[in-house]
């Protein structure tokens, strides 16, 4: 009877990689961190310095967007949540009422979140009013806004980033999108997306800017448009500077601490700038 | 009974196989249940996790019925969430009906040259050929329409959104056709080749006979297949996903971004917190696809026990 025989391997050889799967478990649990898109590119650099230097740890890194690692958080399948904007009430309640405390937070990085055109666009700068009546439908041509007469294409971000919900928070002040606005999985496509597109316009994190032109951003008319710069970011004059967190469920387990603690190293804070974010602390002049 | 071997007793032989192929049976059985169990399970599920926005009250007013026509945005997070169900549904329809107006004439065309006009050769290659389509991962078809096909669209209409309806559908159709064509050619193959020959030798031209004879005869079948299509093109995800652009407009012209309810679910369910209004919506626009799909599906499957009732009837 052959196919008993072939049968009995197979049982056997599922148990061994199953049983070795569980070893290998048990030797070195890797430490997950899943959320924001936008610091994917951070977190992976920062994850493989510090596997370089801990022959042994193993961190694994996700994206999904900063709602989808919280909620990833909540329903307890990552260590670490990466989240470019702050827990919502409501998530806290639910973290609270789930673990018995609140998560904690740890701001590991900030970033300036740029508004981008078209490198054919002759606009420089933008206020944060404009940029508002631009997303919120009711600017459509570049004309109004001192630009060529052309329709304004809208690139946006799907509404499981925190990108996407920063944005909607602090410049269209809690309002809608227009529906007009094509959504796109994440900042890159919306980089590619602008790039290509002479009337499009995009939002996203300032170190994605590539091939495509940032826009000065004002708060008012009156005010002078100031790009994202180190100085401008932690001074607090450029007016889209926000954190990008850590979440956990309460303490945090020895190999996550190690790693957490890394990321906030001299070393760890020095690989922010590389990527093209902002360190926590002001770069010495 | 007569005894095979010496040594054996007969009767525990007979049962000892009796009691091996009643195993045998019960293990088959056994398959056949796990299947109906999974897909039940499957659908209670659905409709479990989609019952809040229909029954809890505590739902709030903007997850619940009323509130999926009350605004006509699709923006489920925010300080207030909006969960306009409207341009979904139009984007859908549109998407659909595009994809089938492009691939019903070419699918049922091909079935009728395939069935009908073309030599035994060139149909033994043809079929093949045109099922390998549907082995084509629908995300390369997403990418290819993504990254190909809506560059070209728009340098030939001119149309300001790069991904829109057209796109999508267009795509979505290509995905659609060998379904469509796999099914109506097997319906008109089946047409016994008796009634060919009848109206031929009445003095009718191949066309006439085909056009004539043919599909009508066989058009339960092709029925049913453009029917199989239209499911498929419904639930149909990664194509949408890719190529529509995703903006959630209410309009009638098909050069505007669409999103669809398959794509919605694929793009936010990963995001949301388990049990939360967003996620009910979820899985209500789940169920309803689900049931949009059934309908069609048990459509089809009256088409096909029309169409046998019929060939084997007259």
């Amino acid at each position: 009877m052959r196919i008993w025989r072939f049968a009995v391997y197979a049982i056997l050889l599922t148990s061994a990689l199953v049983l070795t799967r569980c070893a290998q478990k048990s030797d070195a649990r890797p430490v997950t961190v899943k959320g924001s898109d936008t610091m994917v590119i951070l977190v992976q650099r920062w994850a493989e310095q510090y596997m370089g230097g801990h022959p042994g740890a193993v961190v694994q890194v996700t994206g999904g967007g900063s709602g989808t690692g919280i909620a990833a958080l909540i329903n307890g399948t990552t260590d670490i949540c990466q989240s470019s904007r702050p827990m919502k009430d409501e998530e806290r309640a639910q973290m609270k009422a789930k673990f018995g405390r609140d998560p904690s937070e740890i701001l590991v990085a900030r970033d300036g979140l740029a508004v981008y055109v078209n490198e054919a666009n002759p606009l420089t700068e933008i206020t944060l009013a404009q940029a508002r009546a631009i997303y919120q439908g009711e600017t459509e041509n570049w004309k109004a806004i001192g630009g060529s007469d052309a329709p304004i294409l809208l690139y946006s971000r799907e509404n499981n980033s925190g990108t996407y919900a920063y944005f909607k928070e602090h410049v269209l002040d809690g309002g809608d999108f227009s529906a007009r606005a094509q959504t796109l999985p994440g900042t890159a496509a919306v980089v590619n997306a602008v790039s290509k597109d002479v009337n499009g316009i995009g939002y996203g994190g300032d170190a994605y800017a590539k091939g495509v032109k940032m826009l000065a951003l004002k708060r008012d008319d009156a005010s002078p448009g100031v790009m994202p710069t180190d100085a401008t970011i932690h001074d607090g004059s450029y007016p889209l500077a926000r954190g990008l967190f850590y979440y956990l469920r309460g303490e945090a387990s020895p190999p996550v601490k190690a790693f957490i603690d890394h990321c906030l190293s001299v070393e760890g804070q020095k690989l922010v700038a590389e990527v093209g974010y902002f360190p926590i602390a002001k770069a010495a002049p | 009974m007569s005894v095979l071997r010496p040594g054996i007793d007969p009767l525990s032989h007979r049962r000892l196989q009796r009691l091996r192929e009643g195993v045998i049976e019960w293990a088959l059985r056994a398959c056949a249940f796990a299947a109906v169990a999974g897909l039940l399970l499957i659908i209670v599920f659905v409709f479990r996790e989609a019952m809040p926005t229909l029954l809890n009250p505590a739902t709030p007013k903007e997850a619940s019925l009323a509130g999926f026509f009350a605004t006509p945005l699709w923006q489920p997070v925010g300080d207030v969430p909006k969960y306009g169900l409207i341009p979904l549904l139009v984007g859908t329809l549109k998407v659909v009906i595009v994809a089938m107006l492009f691939a019903t004439p070419l699918a049922v065309l091909a079935a009728v040259f395939s069935s009908e006009f073309a030599t035994p050769r060139l149909r033994e290659a043809l079929k093949p050929i045109i099922e390998i389509l549907a082995g084509i991962p629908s995300v390369v078809m997403g990418f290819f329409a993504l990254i190909v096909l809506a560059s070209w669209l728009q340098a030939v209409t001119g149309s300001s959104m790069r991904l829109n309806a057209l796109n999508a559908g267009i795509a979505l159709g290509l995905g659609v056709i060998p379904t469509v064509f796999t099914v109506a050619e097997d319906a008109l193959r089946a047409v016994p080749k008796s009634y060919r020959e009848a109206s031929l030798a009445l003095g009718a031209s191949r066309w006439q006979t085909a056009w004539n004879v043919s599909l009508p005869a066989a058009s339960a079948g092709v029925g049913a297949g453009v029917l199989l299509g239209l499911a498929r093109a419904v639930g149909e995800t990664m194509i949408v996903l890719m190529a529509s652009g995703n903006a959630a407009i209410t309009s009638a012209t098909v050069f505007d971004s669409v999103r669809t309810l398959s794509a919605s679910i694929a793009a936010e369910l990963a995001e949301v917190v388990m049990g939360s209004p967003h996620y009910s919506v979820l899985f209500f626009l789940g169920a309803l696809l689900f049931l949009v799909t059934f309908v069609i599906n048990v459509a089809a499957g009256v088409f096909v026990v029309r169409l046998r009732r019929r060939l084997a009837g007259t």
